[in-house]
């Protein structure tokens, strides 16, 4: 007993000893859904390329945010279930912002001759690229389905607001500015591949 | 080295352990991999734009000279200044050199002020080119000044935006082109933007 009186600053020092310490986030307490609904909303090349798809769809017409909602969700968690349990190494963050850049440069040209299909088709790649991503990532720290799941949700709730946000507008300025926030996504996207070239990205 | 009891020897060992357990406490590898820098890359993109007069008054300029030309320029050139302005910033980060930079941005101003006081009405073929020219000289200089340690896309957002939303104060200012007194003070303006570029111009050959 008085060894222990006499060392107990030594042990009470070696206890507080750090491991290899794998740094990361403290535990958002709010469970693995909301992680994955927090992980999107923090991201902004996903939420950029997300926003540019659903502004590209609600541009186009009501056929193509109905075909948007449906495909790109979908996309995105079908290939984030192969990410999931085939997870690539791979950062593809060239084309990572090349998607959204393409994206953003469709908004601000405004094709009025672009099928409704390709806007689905287009929104559908960029889900998939983003959801393989998602799911490599979810399977190196361990993550689950249920974390690709609150990505997934979050993405069909962003896409259905501002695809719907989007469709009634009828006054030329509205669509107008509309135009302009696609410009600005492709201007961001430009800057990118910029920073990625010198290694900053 | 010898001790006279054993309660020396303890002290020692004592103070040894605890000098080796200080130095035990300094971290190891720390495999971190949070996401740093977002909120000052984004307030230092967003503030970069208007830390600069040479800057503010020539896309200031450009919203200005859109509002007067009126439709369609006077949305085509606020979204076509930005988009070559980030391709001028794409050239400066890739090590492609633009050269006489300042003077292309002082240049800028005065050109740019001069149409305006000028109330120069050209065909947006020709309006097009001559802002996107200009907007390289901007991106090459301001796109690619990142702080250490921030988030580059953030701070390319944050700098996109801020850009825009010049503009859209130009095109604001602009809609004083509806009155007769109102298209006087926006020639008043050109003339301000022209004789603080050709202020800028002065500085930057001398």
């Amino acid at each position: 007993m008085n060894y222990l009186r006499k060392n107990f600053w030594l042990f009470a020092v070696f206890a507080l000893l750090p491991t290899v310490a794998h740094a990361h986030l403290v535990n958002s307490g709010l469970g693995p859904f909301y992680d994955g609904t927090l992980h999107l909303l923090l991201s902004p090349g996903d939420l950029l390329g997300l926003l540019a798809a659903a502004l590209l769809a609600g541009l186009r017409g009501p056929r193509a945010s109905r075909l948007t909602v449906i495909v790109m969700p979908a996309a995105w968690l079908l290939f984030g279930l192969v990410g999931l349990n085939m997870p690539t190494s791979l950062q593809l963050p060239g084309l990572s912002v090349l998607s959204f850049m393409v994206l953003g440069a469709l908004v601000a040209l405004d094709p009025k001759h672009l099928p409704e299909w390709a806007v689905a088709a287009l929104a559908g790649l960029f889900g998939a690229l983003h959801g393989l991503l998602n799911g490599s990532a979810l399977a190196a720290i361990g993550a689950g389905t249920v974390s690709l799941l609150g990505i997934v949700t979050t993405v069909f709730v962003l896409t259905l607001i501002v695809a719907s946000l989007i469709v009634p507008l009828r006054r030329a300025w509205m669509r107008i500015a509309v135009r302009v926030a696609g410009s600005w996504v492709a201007a961001v996207g430009m800057l990118m591949f910029g920073w990625l070239v010198r290694g900053a990205g | 080295m010898k001790y006279k009891d054993s309660t020396s020897y303890y002290q020692l060992f004592f103070a040894c352990a605890i000098a080796v357990s200080i130095a035990m406490l300094l971290p190891q590898v720390a495999l971190a991999h949070i996401e740093s820098g977002e909120a000052g890359g984004f307030l230092s993109g967003l503030s970069h734009p208007v830390s600069g007069l040479d800057h503010i008054i020539a896309m200031v300029a450009v919203g200005l000279w859109g509002a007067q030309l009126g439709m369609p320029a006077i949305w085509v050139l606020p979204v076509a200044f930005p988009m070559m302005m980030a391709f001028g910033g794409m050239l400066g980060l890739i090590g492609i050199p633009l050269p006489g930079v300042e003077v292309g941005i002082a240049l800028s101003a005065v050109v740019l002020g001069a149409l305006v006081l000028g109330e120069v009405r050209v065909s947006l073929a020709l309006s097009v080119p001559i802002v996107a020219f200009f907007a390289l000289f901007h991106g090459h200089a301001h796109g690619t000044e990142l702080q250490e340690g921030q988030n580059a896309m953030l701070y390319s957002l944050g700098f996109v935006i801020s850009t825009g939303l010049l503009h859209a104060s130009g095109i604001v200012i602009g809609l004083l082109h509806r009155w007769q007194s109102g298209r006087i003070v926006l020639r008043g303006a050109g003339t301000l933007v022209m004789v603080g570029g050709l202020y800028f111009l002065w500085q930057a050959l001398s």
